[in-house]
């Protein structure tokens, strides 16, 4: 038994504007400082209004957002009495949103309560995630990351209640988003696709999905990388994102989610660019042991007509690589600027948070601990794993 | 030779698989806490499983006579699902298949060390 879960999901040109039809008293827009000041909350606010609703802003929310901030975000909502919650902006605000929403409902719950075995009974609001970036997917899943800034730890956990009653996936929000972060995002959903795919927990629903969201990252990221104002390069990752969230919403991920999760938090990494960075050598491992379908995708994007699982896989790493070369991003963590030193002091607890992470054990191949260790050390080189 | 699940004997084998398995030891060289396995309206097991060891292991005719720090239930068929390693036991708690009662975050960091336990379990010989 399995289920697969998803939003009402509005995307393509004007999709904001379905913000406009809906029904409701009072709708608190939890996003960040910036997008705030560039008045993309101003026309969520706008259209709001124009459905009848008092607003309330709530634009405290961090890069890799804390427990902290989450709290007072439910505290706001207490005040409030929304009867919608928005989550606007990259995957910091649509998580917080949720565990926003689901403290404001249970006043009685920690975040760090959440998970699926209990019933969150949510009754009071609805939520509405509206990404302003195309990589994380949260507005598709029941997932949402924190940080305990006190551990200096992430925690991923996730409720089926959580899902987004409504995603609005509009291209115009990502509009002239810069290149690095189209960049980071973009193979952010490239590797919810790909890891989506070759999950132990992959299914029949999930699949496609995450086909489709891997072949729409590799025809339009590098586009939307080059320039911002390619609005049909822009539709397309935004429907990548969204559609690879589906995807992996529905099967979870693997050792590259686990080993970059681990690396952003003790190297203050940001999320995308730090999972993006591990794709390749998981795929190069676990093609060592000829595990992973990774053949099947990339027979799909067209690498290949082979269905053996060795070639397909080689091939796909390669291509991974290729694609991060032409978005510029980091192939090894000495790229990201870290001492060896200051790596090697840190491996064991790299290997530990990783080991820890919800999405290592559903990799298709799982590596003991001085296996991790050493992939660790190939990655700070840029080595590609041959073990 | 097989054993009958669940049994004293059969936890027995359960104890000795943990305590000769290296995966085990490694994966759960952290842990601290024990737990019982509960047949639904039935026996249970409980283990006492410290830094990759299980210094004690019991068959208990009354679960209730014990209070771990976990508790896992299922019915027979669920047991039978996961011993035969066709129900991953984490997607089993996520669906609702499978009880826990305990902290989740504990279990969820500590995946790797349940995930060798249950390895564990399914390489006793058993019969039902």
């Amino acid at each position: 038994m399995w289920y697969y879960s998803s939003p009402f999901v509005v995307f393509g040109d004007e999709a904001l504007s379905h913000l406009e039809q809906l029904s409701g008293e009072r709708a608190l827009i939890v996003t960040d400082a910036t997008l705030a000041k560039l008045g993309i909350a101003g026309r969520v606010e706008e259209a709001l209004h124009k459905a009848g609703m008092e607003t309330c802003l709530f634009a405290e929310v961090e890069p890799e957002p804390s427990l902290q901030t989450a709290k007072r975000g439910a505290q706001v909502a207490a005040e409030f009495a929304p009867d919608w919650i928005v989550g606007l902006g990259g995957g910091s605000p649509m998580d917080a949103s949720k565990a926003i929403w689901a403290m404001y409902e249970r006043p009685d719950l920690d975040a760090t309560e959440i998970n699926p075995m209990i019933t969150l009974g949510l009754s009071k609001a609805k939520l509405i995630a509206i990404p302003t970036t195309s990589g994380t997917g949260s507005e598709a899943t029941w997932a949402l990351v924190l940080t305990d800034t006190e551990e200096k730890r992430k925690f991923s956990t996730g409720s089926r209640e959580l899902v987004p009653t409504l995603a609005i996936v509009d291209p115009t929000l990502t509009q002239g988003l810069p290149a690095r972060i189209t960049a980071d995002t973009g193979l952010d959903a490239l590797t919810h696709a790909i890891e989506g795919y070759v999950t132990t927990w992959h299914n029949d629903f999930s699949d496609g999905l995450c086909l489709k969201g891997a072949q729409l990252v590799f025809d339009y990221l590098e586009r939307a990388v080059r320039d911002g104002n390619d609005l049909e390069a822009r539709e397309h990752m935004g429907n990548a994102a969204t559609i690879a969230g589906l995807g992996f919403g529905n099967s979870n991920l693997g050792l590259a989610h686990a080993m970059g999760h681990s690396f952003g938090a003790l190297f203050k990494q940001p999320h995308g660019r730090a999972v993006a960075l591990y794709l390749p050598y998981t795929i190069d491992f676990t093609t060592n042991a000829t595990l992973g379908r990774y053949a099947d995708i990339a027979r799909f994007i067209g690498l290949t007509d082979s269905r053996d699982e060795e070639e397909g896989g080689r091939i796909l790493a390669e291509k991974v690589r290729e694609l991060a070369l032409a978005v510029s991003q980091p192939l090894s963590i000495a790229e990201f600027g870290i001492d060896r030193a200051d790596f090697r002091e840190m491996l064991p607890k790299l290997v530990e948070y990783a080991e820890q992470d919800t999405q290592f054990f559903t990799a298709p191949r799982i590596p003991e601990s001085e296996e991790l260790a050493q992939m660790f050390e190939y990655v700070y080189e840029g080595r590609p794993i041959d073990f | 030779m097989s054993f009958k699940f669940p049994s004293p004997e059969w936890v027995t084998a359960f104890d000795e698989q943990i305590n000769t398995s290296d995966a085990y030891a490694n994966a759960a060289k952290t842990w601290e806490g024990d737990i019982t396995l509960v047949i639904e309206g039935g026996a249970g097991i409980y283990l006492d499983l410290w830094h990759g060891k299980c210094r004690q292991a019991e068959f208990l005719t009354d679960p209730s006579s014990k209070s771990p720090e976990f508790q896992i239930t299922a019915d027979m068929e669920k047991w039978k699902k996961v011993l035969a390693g066709k129900l991953d036991p984490v997607q089993g708690m996520v669906t609702r298949q499978i009880k826990l009662d305990g902290n989740l975050v504990k279990i969820m960091k500590n995946v790797k060390a349940a995930q060798e336990l249950v390895r564990c379990a399914t390489k006793v010989p058993t019969v039902y």
